[in-house]
Formats: structure tokens, C-alpha cells, sequence
């Protein structure tokens, strides 16, 4: 495999920041009630994450290794800050939506992590694009989850699109099931938990298989061994 | 030793000057289209609460400030709006507080007018229970347009309550404390604005170009 194509790899199955790494768990499991607010912390974190990837790979030489890390915190806390301003500026639905959880993607380890691990050791290039394809692999998770709590809670999806997306986005509400009442366990943190746990059975169970599939085993060619003949 | 102390100090301070200047530039850029952008949500929600067109002046600019923990339910300062017509008030969108929620703080605006009659009830901000508490919110539920065109017939009102408690309002399904709390902060604001709305009237705009 190329170094791209381990990435993606490493990035979206073997060693997604959500499912393995395990990760960001605070707004993994907080915003997630509804497929929209998903999609907002999905785009919010992947901004993120590129812009502090890129930043950590390109000044990598000049940082002292026993200062990088609160170089890193800076750095990161910097770019949400401005993410945070941007977006209340041109994107005020977003803003409004994700509220606390947007300052607090300073505290989601992946970013600090993926700046530690990758940005700080390798160029450029595969340092924005190790951020942008992590950022994807906990956006799927993000949205599987929002996905599935807001389909359990509400029998809906992508309620509430057009705070986010502006007025055009009303028709990508799906309706599927109309529920008298909504299912307000799945919505509360504690069905963040366990459909949490659920799409890491489901993860596990299929793990052995997928990889099966994308890393082919390598065959290790058997030593012949050496025929002993009887001696008579 | 010392030396790689205040060299790596002084490298810290670059880094952290350098991204606060960042942050300083983007700020900066971004100030007057954050304002432009709080403005328009407060128009948006002043329009829902006082009709369009029943007042004159730009009604976001004209703003006093209330401050009643009894009524208002904050002991700090909150802001109300009057729209005038002509040079005579004719409304007020009173920011208040529940604060007896079934989950903290229920932030609302009441538009009233000058005869007492509420015009119009929004909710800001809340943290109540999704799927139950939530019907507060307009994109949820109606239930907040039940307070148009109520009066409040002074506090032993029993209209205003929910019906569970005798009253005229609806409460929910599985939630009466955050209904029950939402009709109380009105009611109350009501009865606030009729007491001082002399003074509301009369005062000064305050706040004009902060927003």
C-alpha cells in the first residue's frame, strides 16, 4: 500500500479516531442527537483538524521538543478560536446549533493526538491529508451515530437541516416514522452510550473480515526443511 | 540549563504572540459582520413578538433596561424593547426568565402592547428535555402562540395557569413543570410592564449602538 492509501486506511477502519482510538468521546456523545448537529460538528472538527495539521507539519523544525506540546495547545486553541468567530460570522445557524460544543473542540484529543503522532514527524502534504481523512473517520462515526439516535428517537432524519443549512435544506427532512412520543432514552446521553457500544460490537464483529479483505495476509513461505533420511 | 529555559520561554512567547495575533486579525475581520449577524436574529425573533408594522421606529435601537427578581426572574440587568409609533409607545418586547424550569433557566421575550395584551412569545434559549420540554420552541410545537392576545387580570389571574392546575394553557404530554413554569414568567412579565410601564415608556433608549 502507498502512504496515502495507508492513511485512508488507518484513517477510516483500522484506526478510526472514534471506534478504535476511542477518542473525542465528549462531543461524540453530546451532539450527536440529531443527523444535522452531527454534520455540524463534523465539518467543524475536519476544519479543524486540517488547519492544525498543516500548521504543526509546516513549523515542525523550529519547535523545541519539550515545548511542543503547549505549542500544540496553542496552536489548536488559536484555530478554534478563529473557526468559532468565522463561523459565527458567515455561518450563524451552525454557531447556534453546536453552542458550547464549538469552544470545546479545543479539548477533542484527536486533534492534539493526530498533531503529536503524525503532523509533528512527517511533511506537509500527508500531514493535511492525515488530518482531513481522520477528521472523515470520526465524521462517519458522528453521523452514524446522529443517524441512528435521531431515526430511533424521532423516526426522523436531518431534522432541523435548514438551521444549519439555510432555507433550501427544509426538504432533506425525511420523515419515516411518525412516533406519538418521541424515544427520549436514545436521545439522552445515555442512549449516546449504548448505541455507541452497539456500533462497536458491530465493528468488532465485522473486523476480522474487512481486514481480511483490504490486508491481504502475507503468506510466509515455510523453510523447507531438510529431509532426514534414515540412516541404515 | 538556563539557557535552553529562556530559549524555549522565549519561543513559547513568539508562538503565543504570533497566534494572538491571529485571533486579534480575525476578530477584527469578522466584528462588524458578527454584530450585522446578532442583529438580524434579534430583528427576526423582535418581529415574531411584536407585529411588523404596528410600530415605526427601528425597534432593535430603542431598548431600556429591567431589572426585577421577582418578576423577571434575574437579578441582573435584562433589556426591553419599545416600538413607537409616531413619537407614542405603542408595544414592549420584555426579555425574561423562568427560572423555575425542570432543567435550569428558560430565556424568553414577551411581546406586549400598550394596552397589556401580549402580542407574541418566543423562547431563546432552554435546556429542557428534548422531545418532551422542547415543545416550548416554535419549531417544535405552536403552544408558545397560545399566549397571543391574552391579558392578565392582575396576579390572582387563574386563567393563567396550565389546565392541570385549573388554568386555560395546555401543558404537555409527560411534562407540566416547564409549560407550568413558561405561563408563570408571562404572567408575570404582564404584570411587571403594567406596573412600571410609566417609566419603560418614558426612558431613554440605553442601548442603542451596542446592537
Amino acid at each position: 500500500m502507498n502512504q496515502y492509501a495507508e492513511l485512508t486506511w488507518q484513517g477510516l477502519w483500522k484506526n478510526n479516531p472514534g471506534l478504535v482510538q476511542l477518542l473525542g468521546l465528549c462531543p461524540l456523545l453530546a451532539v450527536t442527537s440529531t443527523l444535522t448537529n452531527a454534520l455540524g460538528m463534523s465539518i467543524a472538527t475536519i476544519i479543524v483538524m486540517v488547519c492544525s495539521n498543516a500548521t504543526v507539519s509546516l513549523i515542525r523544525q523550529w519547535i523545541p521538543k519539550e515545548i511542543r506540546i503547549p505549542i500544540f495547545v496553542m496552536i489548536i486553541a488559536g484555530f478554534v478560536t478563529c473557526v468559532q468567530l468565522l463561523f459565527n460570522a458567515y455561518a450563524y445557524g451552525l454557531y447556534q446549533s453546536l453552542g458550547i460544543f464549538l469552544p470545546l473542540i479545543v479539548t477533542n484529543c484527536i486533534i492534539i493526538g493526530r498533531a503529536e503522532a503524525y503532523a509533528s514527524k512527517n511533511s506537509l502534504l500527508p500531514s493535511i491529508y492525515d488530518g482531513f481523512i481522520m477528521g472523515v473517520g470520526f465524521s462517519a462515526v458522528l453521523l452514524l451515530l446522529g443517524a441512528v439516535r435521531e431515526l430511533l428517537g424521532q423516526g426522523s432524519l436531518f431534522a432541523g437541516a435548514e438551521i444549519l443549512l439555510g432555507d433550501w435544506a427544509t426538504s432533506l427532512t425525511i420523515v419515516l416514522v411518525e412516533f406519538d412520543q418521541s424515544f427520549l432514552f436514545i436521545m439522552l446521553p445515555p442512549g449516546a452510550f449504548i448505541a455507541l457500544g452497539f456500533i462497536l460490537a458491530i465493528k468488532n464483529v465485522l473486523n476480522a473480515r474487512v481486514e481480511s479483505i483490504i490486508e491481504p495476509p502475507v503468506v510466509v513461505e515455510k523453510p523447507q526443511r531438510a529431509r532426514i533420511h534414515k540412516v541404515t | 540549563m538556563n539557557n535552553i529555559i529562556s530559549k524555549n520561554g522565549l519561543i513559547l512567547a513568539g508562538f503565543a504572540l504570533v497566534v494572538s495575533a491571529i485571533v486579534a486579525l480575525t476578530h477584527q475581520g469578522t466584528k462588524e459582520q458578527i454584530a450585522r449577524q446578532e442583529t438580524k436574529q434579534l430583528l427576526k425573533i423582535l418581529d415574531q413578538v411584536i407585529v411588523k408594522g404596528s410600530y415605526d421606529n427601528e425597534l432593535y435601537k430603542h431598548c431600556v433596561t429591567t431589572n426585577s427578581l421577582q418578576f423577571l426572574g434575574s437579578k441582573k440587568n435584562q433589556r426591553a424593547f419599545v416600538a413607537l409609533k409616531g413619537n407614542d409607545p405603542v408595544a414592549i418586547a420584555i426579555e425574561t426568565i423562568a427560572p423555575n424550569g425542570y432543567n435550569g433557566n428558560i430565556n424568553l421575550i414577551v411581546g406586549i402592547n400598550a394596552q397589556g395584551i401580549v402580542t407574541g412569545v418566543r423562547t431563546l434559549a432552554h435546556q429542557e428535555t428534548p422531545g418532551l420540554g422542547d415543545k416550548i420552541e416554535i419549531v417544535k410545537s405552536d403552544w408558545i402562540t397560545s399566549f397571543n392576545n391574552q391579558a392578565v387580570d392582575g396576579h390572582k389571574d387563574v386563567r393563567w395557569q396550565v389546565k392541570k392546575d385549573g388554568g386555560q394553557f395546555d401543558q404537555f404530554t409527560g411534562a407540566t413543570i416547564t409549560p407550568r413554569a413558561v405561563v408563570q414568567a408571562v404572567k408575570n412579565s404582564v404584570i411587571y410592564f403594567k406596573r412600571n410601564q410609566q417609566r419603560l415608556f418614558s426612558e431613554t433608549a440605553r442601548c442603542g449602538d451596542q446592537s
